[in-house]
């Protein structure tokens, strides 16, 4: 076991070192930051057989390009339909494969999808602040952007050939478009026609989308009155509207509060598929009720760790796999010699 | 004061006390805000992962594979019931400022607007009696009710960009010291040397919310000695 040493010969913008986020201090005016899709990144982790919550490469639309100087490391790419190339095949997201000295890996934009994970067999050198590696972009406190030209380092990097192939991609997440939110904190602030404006609408995702929220396009959401709220707590999905009656849905990085009413918020499982979206995307609000979404959260958190238990069980390596063929072979030979 | 349970998606609920700023209702938040953290802290049967205290409300968030806002919200009410006549602890904080024009970027519009002297101003803020009521928008800002009518400005019509770190800053009747270079509208009268991000693991932040803050005058050279940083820079 040694370090693995990855020159990054391009990184785009946005391009960030992410673990599973910094809760505990939103009183303090810290989001949680961590990844934007929640699912994908655990799934990158999974795939290796890593710890739950190790610090992965959150990769924008930007892209990145790394060469492996020194070392081997066995890395997965999980999030949208990225594309990928690896020494010179190509592929998509959803993969493990190991990267060895003088190999390039590029993750670049695909065919849907705004952000992927590069996880890495190892211990990526991170900055922490407040114990984590979690980048808030506003500030750059945490692990920080990745940027063009630096070097990433994982220590204790390991080759396991065991877990190379494709990660199978988590089947229970709802891709129809529709968010289902719960009305509120402040959907009272709102004129009626504002409220049936917002479930009956398409609305768009517009390219102001960053890790601190998306500003959405379509039928403007007038307010009750010009009255300025006092400053409320914002958490990650709050879907803030401007005194234009403008929406936006606030992401990882979002301000911890604000004096724009807030009409709904979207629920924690949304918001890994919201991410996935591009600008002119369109998605729906649909209501629910408090009740039924702590039960879709509740199934949710179940389908997640059934998910993830499965896609952490290693697939074994081809020597391993050409073993037990022939060990079935054998099987089936000496039934025909019988 | 009876207080307004709101659910918020599938892992918060809003408790909001009033629809107005006051002491009454800050003194309200801060005491609910420290019983929560007493109780949480034994055994968490609430499954509460995060407490917000803001100007009017308190926002908590929750693990709903532990618990639901039902359930959540007659736990809090009872608990409202029990403690909101005891008295909270807070603390008293000093915090130095540099009121030199290097740093004072607006103090001449703050003058002119409340027709007085630029020492009026500054003896003005210095005299007031703050209090830490929430912190907001980035990492460390906390917002401090207590800037005297006399001197309050509204907000400008468009933020202004990359305004320093430490500007001590202010807005009708609010006053924050910022912790990292950001645009602002609020109108920019000095520069604190003190630190509110501490990098320290056990105590990441200065204040907490209900503390007395008040403010220390200091001159352009201490604020030096003690910033280790010159003006602009």
């Amino acid at each position: 076991m040694s370090d693995a040493r990855l020159a990054v010969q391009f990184a785009g913008a946005l391009v960030t070192l992410q673990d599973s986020g910094r809760v505990g201090h939103l009183r303090y005016g810290v989001a949680a930051s961590g990844p934007m899709d929640r699912v994908a990144f655990a799934a990158a982790n999974a795939a290796l057989g890593n710890p739950s919550g190790t610090t992965a490469v959150e990769i924008s639309l930007g892209g990145v390009i790394l060469e492996c100087k020194s070392g081997a490391v066995t890395v997965a790419v999980a999030g949208g339909e990225f594309s990928v190339e690896h020494a010179g095949s190509k592929t998509s997201s959803w993969t493990v494969l190991t990267l060895a000295q003088g190999e390039r890996l590029s993750v670049r934009v695909g065919r849907s999808g705004s952000w992927a994970y590069l996880a890495f067999a190892g211990d990526i050198v991170a900055n922490k602040w407040l114990g984590h590696t979690a980048t808030h972009s506003t500030s750059g406190f945490g692990g920080g952007a990745v940027v063009t030209d630096q070097e990433l380092v994982v220590e204790q990097a390991e080759v396991r050939a065991e877990r190379e192939g494709q990660i199978e991609q988590p089947g229970f997440l709802s891709h129809n478009g529709r968010m289902r939110v719960v009305m509120g904190p402040q959907d009272n602030w709102f004129r009626a026609e504002a409220i049936t404006a917002f479930k009956n609408n398409r609305y768009c995702l517009t390219d102001s989308y960053d890790r601190m929220g998306v500003r959405l396009q379509g039928e403007h959401l007038p307010l009750d009155s010009a009255l300025s709220i006092p400053s409320e707590p914002i958490v990650r999905g709050s879907v803030q509207v401007s005194g234009e009656g403008v929406p936006t849905i606030l992401l990882a990085d979002h301000q911890t509060t604000g004096g724009y009413p807030k009409i709904a918020t979207v629920i924690s499982a949304d918001t890994n598929v919201l991410v996935q979206l591009r600008s002119r995307d369109e998605i729906e609000f649909e209501a629910i009720t408090p009740l039924a979404a702590i039960d879709i959260v509740r199934k949710f958190s179940q389908d997640l760790s059934d998910y993830l238990a499965k896609v952490s069980v290693p697939r074994g390596n081809l020597q391993q796999r050409l073993m037990q063929e022939n060990l079935i072979s054998g099987v089936v030979n000496s039934i025909d010699g019988c | 004061m009876e207080p307004r349970f709101t659910p918020v998606a599938d892992f918060a609920l809003l408790v909001t006390f009033s629809d107005e700023i006051n002491d009454e209702v800050h003194a309200v938040i801060v005491a609910f805000d420290q019983a929560i953290a007493q109780c949480s802290s034994l055994d968490n049967p609430l499954g509460i992962i995060e407490v917000v205290p803001a100007l009017v409300n308190v926002m908590v968030t929750f693990d709903p594979v532990v618990t639901d806002h039902a359930q959540l919200e007659t736990a809090l009410r009872k608990l409202l019931n029990n403690t909101v006549q005891h008295n909270a602890k807070t603390h008293k904080r000093t915090v130095q400022v540099c009121y030199d024009e290097s740093f004072a970027f607006d103090m001449d519009a703050v003058a002119k607007a409340c027709n007085l002297t630029h020492e009026a101003v500054i003896n003005t803020h210095l005299a007031g009696n703050y209090k830490v009521l929430m912190y907001g928008f980035v990492p460390g800002y906390a917002y401090m009710g207590g800037v005297d009518k006399s001197i309050q400005v509204p907000r400008k019509t468009a933020a202004v960009r990359d305004i320093p770190a430490g500007s001590v800053i202010i807005a009708g009747g609010q006053c924050l010291i910022t912790t990292l270079k950001m645009p602002t509208g609020w109108s920019i009268i000095g520069r604190s040397p003190t630190q509110v991000l501490l990098d320290d693991p056990d105590r990441p932040f200065l204040f907490d919310v209900g503390d007395e803050v008040t403010f220390e005058r200091i001159d352009l050279k201490t604020y030096e000695e003690l910033s280790g940083s010159k003006p602009n820079e």
